[in-house]
Formats: C-alpha cells, structure tokens, sequence
C-alpha cells in the first residue's frame, strides 16, 4: 500500500482533535458562517442552556433568507425581516461575533460572502447550517452544511462530531462548446449520475476544465454537490485560487501570506491515490442545460425534447417523472425550447456573482423582457452589487426592464415571502427545482445566468446559441 | 434530548423516491418554526389539498396510519435543504423512525439530534417492509428494539439493522452532543495551540467591522 492521500485525506486529517470511536472523529471548525434563519435562533438556545460561544473570532454572520430584495429596503420590509434580521444582529453583537449587518459594505447571502472576503481559506474547516454550504470547497476547504443542532453544538465547542465519507472524485475534461456554463456543467454532471450519487461521499472535482475555471465558475460547481447527495464538494487550490485570495479583506497578508500559500500548494490528491468511486465526464459533450421536472436529475440539452416516463429504464425514476411531469404541466415528447414562461430569477448562492452578472448583461444588452415576463436581478452581495454598478451592468439590466435589487438568498428559497404565484413557471438560476420549492405550485426550471436572461428577453425557454446569434 | 429504547406501533408506507426537505417542511413554513408547532406544516403538500382540506390519498390521512410511529420511505428520503425543522415536523407527527434505501446526509444526522432513529436497509428488506406496513392483516404492530438492533415485523419476522454504538448509547441514555463534547474541552485548547503554530492565518482576531 502507498502512504498517497487524497486532498480529501489531507483536510479531514488535519482538523482531527481525537477519534472519539472507530468511525466518528472530533474535528476542529476553523469557520463558522451564520445566517438569519437558524443563526439567531441557536445563540438563543445556546445561552438558554448557560454557555457561551467558545470561539466567536472564528464566526461570521449575515442576514440572507428573511430579508427582503426589494430596492430601498429595511428589515421590516419582509415579514419575518425584523425578527429573523435582527435576532441575529443582537445574538451577534451580543457574542461579539464579526456582523455583516444589512446596512453593511459586505452583507449578502453567505455563501457570497464567505469566499469573496476571504473568510474561507484553503485547508480551512467551514461549515454553516446550511446544505449550499459545499460551495466553499471551490476554495480548497472542507465545508459541508449541518443542522441547527449541530449549528449550536459548534457555538459552544468549536468542533463538529462527524463520521468520514467515503471519497468520490469527477474528472471532467476537455473544452466547453460555445454558450456552455460552469452551471451546465454541474447540472449534466447530476444527470448523469442521479440525484443521490454523491449520498455519503465527499466529492472532488478534478480535470483540465475544472483547472482552466475561474473561482466563480469554480463556486456554482460545489455549490450543487448537495443536489446529487454530496454533503462535500471541493477543488484542489491552485494559483487561480491564490490570486483570487490575495488582497481580500480576510486573507493572510506579509509572511502569513507567503507561508499560508507554501502550506496550501500542499492540498492536492496525490498522483496514483485511490478514491471510492472515480467517474469522467467528456466536457464536449455538454451543452447549456434546462431542467424539466422537480429534482436536480432532470435536466436536458436545451435543444432536447421533455422526456417520458417510459424513457427510463428504471422503476424509481419512471416514478419520479410522472410525478414531476404533472406538477411541471409539460408534455412528453415536446421541445422544451419554446415553453411559455412567466418569471426569470437570476441569483442565489448558486449563480449571483459578478461573472454571472455578466454573461446575463451580455445577453440583456439592448434588448427588452418579453412582456408578459418579470424577471429580477437579486446581486449575492452588497461587494457584487457596487461591483456592477460600477460597471454599469444595472443600467443595462434596467434598460432591458429587469428589476435590480439588493442581495440576500429572494426567490431561490422564498422565505422572505418573496415566492413565484401558483402555477407560474420560472426559470431561475438557483439550485433546486423541488416541487413548491419557489412558493406552492410554483414551477421551477433551472438553468445558468445567460439561459435565464435569454428566456427573459424570448418569453420562453430558448437557446441562448441561437439568441447570441 | 428523550430517550429511544423500544418502540411499537404502526409504520407508514411512503414510497415515492427522493421527497425532499421541502416537501417535508415548505419554506413558507419555516421563518416562525418551533419544534412543538411545526407537524402542522409536515408534508403539506402531500398531505392537504390547495383547499386546504385533508388529501385522502396520503397514506399518513388514511384513518390505519394516523397513529404511526414509523415511515417505511423511498431512496433518497430527506434530501436537499439541511433544515431540521423536517425532523422537528416527523417527530411532532409521532414518527420515531424511519427506514428507507438512502437519506440525505444532513438529514439523517439531524434524526440522531432529536431522538429519531433513520434506518438504512437494502432496498429490497425495505420493499418487504413497506408491503408488510401496507397489508391489512389485523395485526399492523412493527416493534423497534434499539438495544438489540432488530425490527420485529407483524408477521414476527426479524431483522436486524446497524446503529453505531456512540449512537444507539446517545439513544438509549438520551444524551446530548454537548456536554459529551464538552469533556473534550481541554484537547479543544490544545488542538487549538498547537494549530496555531502550525496555521497562524486561521486563527482570525476579534470583531473588525
């Protein structure tokens, strides 16, 4: 047996504090993010029970689900705004956990803002309960998202109780085709395999396309490790990473820099090193994705046909499409392209950065939303959105007759009230498609930033290819 | 956290694959959610009709399951958002267990931080059960025994299931993560010190705003 270990390997292992049985492990947390909707609620329990938050240096909070996106907005502009938004500034304020409050430069969902501060560093720990919590591991991080009991369990110790995963690698290589996403990428990546193929594994993404991905491309990939049952999803650091880092507002800096590079060009999968399950995805094959039905697996070619049931040849996803073809109100052997819709999301933890705000700009640039359409623009973070503002992206989106609004998770996760009516169809650059996902009897159809702008300006499902032309 | 020894009752019959957290709690649900209000909400999809009224068709309505203590599931059974308000929603319902193929990861942690026991079993012990659970044979009793590891069906056939032992102890004994943790407190600190050597840049300082 070789002693070679995988990135994974090297991250669990270095946050052991003890094995407390042979299987479950007493890890250390180097990063606790916080939000609004189990966040305050959980410093609450944890000084009900007469304990104090053991490390709040190593936490970062911020207010995302309960807020409202609407321009101008306050916290008691949602319903639950004020309660959620601010339970969580005073539990905060009270722990003296760092807070990125809603008037704050650096507010937004926390997933955003994790990264793009440099909160999440390579080789760090982070964990958030919250499931989008895999994004961090574009980083090099090992970050997964737990419960809200768990939530308050890492408050008070600053260690997480956790069993090992098995280890999954995807190797995904060669160049994408014209108008191809790192968002198609992920979603063919979870048809291929099926929802629940990452189920118990900690996943590594791998490969020439994932290597030549910017770390925002590199963001919306982890992010929807948790939509094939990955808990884990990461990507060895490299120099895009470091550059990405250096500068930012949390990063090392000086000698810490320089050694905390030299530590983490260490954090790769050593050659020859097995993982559980290996899989290869020929990035040739992909092109830009829409999904069809209620669950992340059923996605298609835009230029596809909406599947049937007996298309499959198992019983469990004959099952499944049934289901979801009804709720979704499409017919089996149609074009998807060219289904009517009603509403265009583009944001979420998933696709809200300043390159997905641009992909989508340059598909709205001197166009103009159908107009039976609303779409909305929901920036990930307060750094993103004077980050497009400076560039103008809003005076485009405006132009074009999106509305622009202030960042936090809106549509994606509907909390802040903010749904899609029943039996309205939306296509949204956000991670889920569940049924009632976006509001009750609201039908989702997932697809990247460009996707998205290109069913706003048609008024229909369309191929962004055939649009940029 | 309550204790899980044994349990006895009726289990339920949920089959369709890959019923997500959403589906077990909407998250128009969740902004106000307690662990003693949240069943209400629990499978409101699946369970209500857009009027609002029961759906008949739900196999937790129908008047042979309403008392169930244990949901027989599809693979993937709590997939998606980590929000333990599903758990939260189940256990208000009076479910203890659930025995499925798969659960979503944070799921099925999250049973273990509220007393509930998830069960994995290879697909077909679990199309067994589900048809035993959904037979009408007089005696609809499952009994669970947590010390012993084993499901007892109606029909008197015994299986026997894997549970760690730190969590059958914490489910025998109802104890909490907290305070086992807590014991650790001193290895915490030291961890702690000597990490900080080693990755000074991890170790942030106070509030900065």
């Amino acid at each position: 047996m070789s002693d070679a270990s995988t990135l994974f390997d090297k991250l669990w292992r270095a946050h052991v504090i003890r094995p407390l049985s042979d299987e479950l492990d007493l890890l250390h947390v180097d990063r606790l993010l916080i939000h609004d909707l189990s966040g305050g609620r959980a410093m609450i329990e944890l000084a009900e029970k007469g304990l104090s938050v053991r490390n709040p240096e190593l936490c970062l909070a911020t207010p995302d689900h309960s807020i409202s996106s609407l321009p101008g907005r306050t916290a008691a502009s949602s319903p639950f705004g004020e309660q959620l938004a601010g339970g969580l500034r005073r539990a905060a304020e009270a722990a003296g956990i760092r807070h990125f409050g809603l008037e704050h430069a650096n507010q937004g969902i926390v997933h955003v803002v994790g990264p793009e501060t440099a909160f999440t560093l390579p080789g760090s720990l982070l964990v958030c309960g919250d499931s989008h919590t895999s994004t961090h591991g574009a980083l090099g991080a090992l970050a997964w998202g737990i419960g809200s009991s768990e939530l308050t369990h890492v408050l008070a110790t600053q260690t997480v109780r956790q069993r090992r995963p098995r280890t999954m690698r995807i190797a995904v290589d060669g160049e994408l085709g014209e108008g191809v996403e790192a968002k198609d990428v992920i979603l063919h990546i979870i048809g291929r395999l099926g929802v629940d193929a990452g189920v118990g594994h900690a996943v590594e993404y791998a490969g020439s396309t994932i290597a030549a991905m910017s770390i925002e491309e590199r963001l919306t990939i982890c992010n929807l490790s948790i939509e094939f049952g990955a808990r884990m999803g990461m990507i060895a650091p490299d120099d895009v990473t470091f550059d990405y880092l250096h500068g930012r507002p949390l990063a090392p800096a000086g000698e810490d820099w320089d050694r905390a590079v030299a530590h983490w060009r260490g954090l790769v999968s050593d050659d020859g090193v097995d993982f559980d399950r290996q899989e290869a995805i020929d990035a040739g094959e992909i092109a830009p994705q829409v999904t069809w039905g209620t669950s992340p697996w059923q996605t298609l070619p835009v230029d596809g046909r909406i599947p049937a049931p007996d298309d499959f040849a198992e019983a469990e996803k004959r099952h499944n499409s049934r289901l979801a073809l009804d709720y979704m109100d499409l017919t089996p052997g149609q074009a998807i392209a060219g289904t009517r819709i009603d509403r265009v999301f583009i944001g979420s933890c998933t696709n809200s950065r300043l390159s997905d705000l641009r992909r989508a700009a340059t598909i709205a640039k001197d166009r103009r939303v159908a107009q039976h359409v609303t779409a909305w623009i929901v920036p990930g973070s307060q750094v993103v959105k004077a980050a497009a503002e400076a560039e103008g992206l809003d005076k485009i989106f405006l132009e074009a007759g999106f509305e622009w609004r202030e960042p936090g998770c809106s549509q994606c996760v509907a909390t802040n009230g903010e749904t899609v009516a029943p039996g309205e169809r939306c296509v949204s650059t956000s991670n889920r498609n569940f049924v009632g996902r976006q509001g009750p009897n609201a039908r989702t159809h997932l697809a990247g930033p460009a996707m998205a702008a290109a069913a706003a300006i048609a008024g229909e499902i369309t191929d962004v290819r055939t649009l940029a032309n | 956290m309550d204790k899980l020894q044994t349990l006895q009752g009726v289990a339920a019959p949920l089959m369709r694959p890959n019923i997500d957290t959403d589906i077990i709690t909407p998250a128009g649900r969740l902004m106000d959610a307690s662990p003693e209000t949240m069943h209400q909400f629990t499978f409101e999809p699946l369970r209500f009709l857009p009027d609002g009224g029961e759906n008949p068709d739900f196999v937790l309505n129908q008047p042979a399951y309403r008392g169930a203590v244990i949901l027989v599931t599809g693979p993937n059974f709590g997939c998606g958002s980590s929000r333990e308000t599903a758990v939260w929603g189940i256990k208000g319902l009076g479910i203890r267990c659930v025995i499925g193929e798969s659960f979503g990861d944070i799921f099925f942690n999250n049973c273990f931080q509220n007393s509930v026991l998830p069960i994995r079993l290879p697909a077909e012990q679990v199309a067994e059960l589900a048809a035993e659970a959904g037979a009408d044979q007089g005696n609809r009793q499952f009994t669970i025994d947590v010390a012993a590891r084993t499901i007892t069906t109606p029909s008197g056939r015994e299986l026997p299931f894997e549970l760690p032992d730190d969590r059958q102890e914490a489910l025998l004994e109802g104890l909490d993560d907290i305070g086992q943790t807590m014991k650790h407190d001193g290895a915490i600190g030291e961890f702690q010190e000597r990490d900080r050597q080693a990755r000074p840049w991890i170790y942030l300082s106070g509030q900065q705003s």
